[in-house]
């Protein structure tokens, strides 16, 4: 377990993704074998791609809360398998995790719970707030990591944060959990290109077509059984099907009309 | 320091629906127009392409098209006696932004009002009585009827080329669509879309139950159309991906699709997108408006003056320009006096889900933004209130729009939100549920309104938008009744469980509900209750026309942006045919 002081932790919080993906290169060697841009290999959570955010004791904990969450079954793969700790290590190591969309000025008030997220969190400062108590809560109730912990005791833990309202660095126990399914379930079924969602394995399992997108003679053709495989934006593009000529593009906007309208003697 | 740009005969403050609308008309009519877009510019090509189109996550669950609320968000709060937050992610209501506004990520859906609910109070209090209207409600007639509107739903539906089955030509009743609707000049422009299993379900049990389903008026076309611009639109492929995102197609009508590119061509015509209008300026006299000062990507500010400013960017913004500029009197809720902000109304949902058997599969991919079938025995006054202690009403139907599956995987009830147990039930039902969307009226009230928040500013270092807004009691009884009705059509549908429940309070910023925002800048024949007149000319400033859903006195029961399209015409008609024949004049004396 990790001990993170004070500055360290405002070091992280602000640091780049490069210099944290190095350190993740550094400390896991699972990780570092399988480097950038290689496809993991679904054997489980030693072989998820390299991380760009999470630390290795972060990545041990979202990759066993995940499987949990929505586990390997008779149906199919689960989260673990699907990739989606890749895809939530991505989302908060990317524009999403600093803050993208998100009206970050003050002052910051709890609020009632129908004005919504009111933290001043990032999503990256939220998790990484969270994930530190919650391991060093779990070292020392158990004297070990949330990984170690039998699956049971594991759901239990989870429910524990799904139903409390403990702060963890801050953040609230339940608005932890509430961002890491709401992630889960992104990365479970959002398009592979994201890193989640490995081999489209929730769309064949629930039988959606994905980024197929032409149903005009199947629409009418009540309560049919749609079998083709589906496709994927990240698919060989020649595989795009396009329904008619594309139409002569309108009259260019210039981004600057201003300054032509200026020299017209605008002044 | 601002520059100062060359006069212009008018100025439009948002480049969406309306505004490529007017710029149409008023350089038809030989004006010199530039359009000030606050987001970029973009087109059916590259821009709305598949597949990267055909991202869930980017469009529909990071919202790409929306208000960047990074630079101006709103704050909200249910009452007086709380204090507003900042609304840091959308999730209830999604502003857009961009050249076409929200008429390039819409669902098409295209309904006229109806007369009773133009005419609400004085309607109902000769129906029903004087005091039958609950004192909290601050409802008020339009100044407009429906048959006043009718040709301009007409010329805005075939401009659309929407999709659908009249009920009624010129007071003839036909078979099939919809019979409560009041009557039109002619059928629609193009015939209904193709009926999807789910609505066609749908529509045998409510015609056993006595009701009178037809199909939902649809702007996405079910055929290719050629529109008196001369553009011509395509068939719609059913490809699951219409709110919040743009059509790939050419199906969606969208000012890209029915107007923009003749609007473009227009040498009278300047567009200027990234263009962050800060205000409305005024002469000394206040009573005239000079041109809007704005800021461009690059940061510079500009003066851009104009005989004419047409306001026509989404509702709520229309609101907060009305107040950054300080033109009307701002609705104080203490007194009730005041008019900016006043009757800020929203829109009344719930939903029925029907969950199948196995063997029914829904396939709730293959549908369109607008393609189901619905009734509207319910709908404003179609049927009795007498017994009842609410006004207004809600349309439902089987109108299901995609099958999305980040924001679509219905589960029913005691399914845990997670584990084995959780995933089980996803596999389960994803392809063999309905859903039923209920969708109801908002009745304006006293307690209800839109003002310059006193804290959190925008990047600009303006003050946002405060929105005070819970659901009138009045609205929650309504929708309990309504969603009744509807649960009981559902199990008609052979569902193996049925289950729904109407809307409840408080209202909650933190889940969508409808992007139906309306009031604050009302049309009406009053101006001690409303900002502009019928012609939607501002009271305070004439050369000042304020034009959206911001003028709804309250929100109906259908959705708004046929009756925004409608008024937009009346509006444009208005402004050619008598405002520019006496420029600066009043068209309706106070």
């Amino acid at each position: 377990m990790e001990k993170l002081t004070r500055r360290t932790f405002f070091k992280a919080a602000g640091a780049t993704a490069a210099a944290l993906t190095a350190k993740a290169h550094a400390l896991t060697p699972d990780d570092a074998r399988h480097g950038h841009g290689a496809a993991p290999a679904a054997t489980g959570a030693s072989a998820q791609a390299a991380y760009l955010y999470f630390r290795p004791d972060e990545a041990r904990f979202v990759e066993a809360a995940v499987a949990r969450l929505i586990p390997l079954d008779a149906n199919g793969p689960g989260a673990l398998e699907a990739g989606v700790p890749n895809y939530i290590d991505r989302q908060l190591g990317g524009a999403w995790g600093a803050g993208e969309r998100l009206y970050r000025s003050g002052p910051w008030q709890p609020g009632l719970p129908g004005q919504g997220y009111q933290l001043p969190f990032t999503p990256a400062e939220l998790f990484r707030n969270a994930l530190r108590a919650i391991n060093d809560d779990v070292q020392k109730r158990r004297n070990t990591t949330f990984d170690k912990l039998p699956g049971n005791e594991q759901d239990a833990y989870l429910e524990s944060l799904q139903t409390g309202n403990q702060s963890l660095n801050g953040v609230p126990a339940h608005t932890f959990f509430e961002s890491l399914l709401a992630l889960t379930i992104e990365g479970f079924f959002a398009d592979p290109i994201y890193g989640g969602n490995k081999d489209m394995a929730s769309w064949k399992m629930i039988g959606f077509p994905g980024a197929y997108a032409s149903f005009y003679h199947l629409v009418d053709q009540h309560g049919v059984l749609f079998t083709r495989a589906p496709m994927s934006m990240g698919e060989d593009n020649r595989r795009m099907i396009h329904i008619q000529p594309v139409a002569a593009q309108p009259k260019a906007v210039g981004p600057n009309p201003v300054v032509a309208d200026k020299k017209k003697g605008g002044k | 320091m601002a520059t100062r740009l060359k006069e212009v005969d008018a100025v439009l403050v948002g480049v969406g629906l309306v505004g490529t609308m007017l710029g149409r008309e008023l350089t038809k009519a030989g004006l010199k127009v530039v359009g000030l877009e606050r987001g970029n510019a973009q087109f059916t090509v590259p821009d709305f392409q598949g597949p990267h189109m055909h991202d869930e996550l980017r469009y529909s669950v990071r919202k790409a098209f929306m208000q960047d609320n990074t630079k101006e968000a709103m704050t909200f709060r249910n009452n007086v006696n709380q204090v507003a937050l900042p609304i840091r992610r959308w999730e209830s209501f999604l502003p857009g932004t961009g050249l076409g506004g929200a008429a390039v990520h819409w669902n098409g859906q295209t309904y006229r009002f109806q007369d009773d609910e133009f005419k609400i109070r004085s309607h109902t209090e000769q129906r029903y009585g004087k005091g039958f209207i609950d004192p909290e409600l601050t409802v008020q007639d339009w100044g407009v009827t429906a048959a006043d509107l009718e040709p301009y739903y007409d010329r805005f539906e075939y401009l659309l080329g929407t999709s659908g089955q009249a009920g009624n030509v010129k007071g003839q009743k036909i078979a099939g669509g919809n019979p409560f609707e009041d009557p039109r000049s002619r059928p629609y422009p193009t015939p209904p879309m193709k009926e999807p299993y789910g609505a066609a379900i749908f529509r045998k049990a409510a015609a056993s139950l006595g009701y009178h389903p037809f199909p939902q008026p649809s702007s996405n076309l079910s055929q290719p159309y050629t529109n008196p611009e001369g553009l011509t639109l395509q068939a719609c492929m059913f490809c699951g991906y219409c709110e919040r995102y743009g059509c790939e197609h050419y199906a969606k009508s969208s000012p890209q699709t029915i107007l923009l590119p003749v609007l473009l061509k227009d040498k009278n015509f300047t567009l200027r997108t990234q263009s962050q209008v800060l205000r409305i300026n005024l002469a000394q006299d206040k009573k005239t408006a000079t041109g809007v000062t704005y800021v461009d990507a690059a940061g510079h500010e500009f003066e851009q003056p104009a005989k004419l400013v047409i306001l026509c960017s989404f509702a709520l913004n229309n609101v907060r320009m009305m107040l950054l500029s300080g033109i009307g009197q701002p609705y104080d809720p203490k007194t009730g006096q005041g008019v900016v902000g006043r009757n800020y109304a929203y829109q009344t949902m719930s939903a029925v889900q029907v969950f199948f058997d196995e063997s029914v599969n829904i396939n709730p991919f293959m549908r369109s933004g607008a393609n189901g079938t619905l009734i509207a025995d319910f709908v404003g006054d179609n049927f009795d209130h007498g017994p009842h202690k609410f006004i207004g009403g809600a349309y439902f139907g089987e109108l299901m729009t995609n099958g999305r599956p980040i924001e679509f995987h219905p589960t029913p009830p005691g399914t845990p939100a997670w584990g084995a147990r959780w995933k089980e039930a996803v596999v389960r039902h994803y392809n063999h549920t309905s859903v039923l969307n209920v969708h109801g009226s908002s009745m304006a009230s006293r307690n209800n309104y839109l003002d310059l928040d006193p804290t959190y500013k925008d990047a600009w270092d303006q003050p946002l938008l405060r929105i005070t807004f819970d659901f009138p009691a009045n609205d929650l009884r309504m929708s309990a009744y309504v969603t009744d009705k509807a649960l009981a059509v559902g199990k008609a549908m052979g569902g193996r469980q049925v289950v729904g429940a109407g809307r409840k309070g408080p209202y909650t910023v933190t889940q969508y509900q409808t992007t139906h925002n309306t009031g604050g800048t009302v049309m009406g024949l009053d101006r001690k209750t409303s900002v502009v007149n019928r012609y939607l000319q501002s009271w305070d400033v004439p050369n000042l026309f304020v034009i959206g859903a911001s003028n709804f006195p309250q929100n109906a029961t259908y959705n708004p942006t046929d009756t925004v399209g409608a008024l937009a015409y009346m509006a444009a008609e208005a402004i050619v045919n008598r405002y520019l024949k006496a420029p600066g004049q009043a068209l309706v004396q106070a």
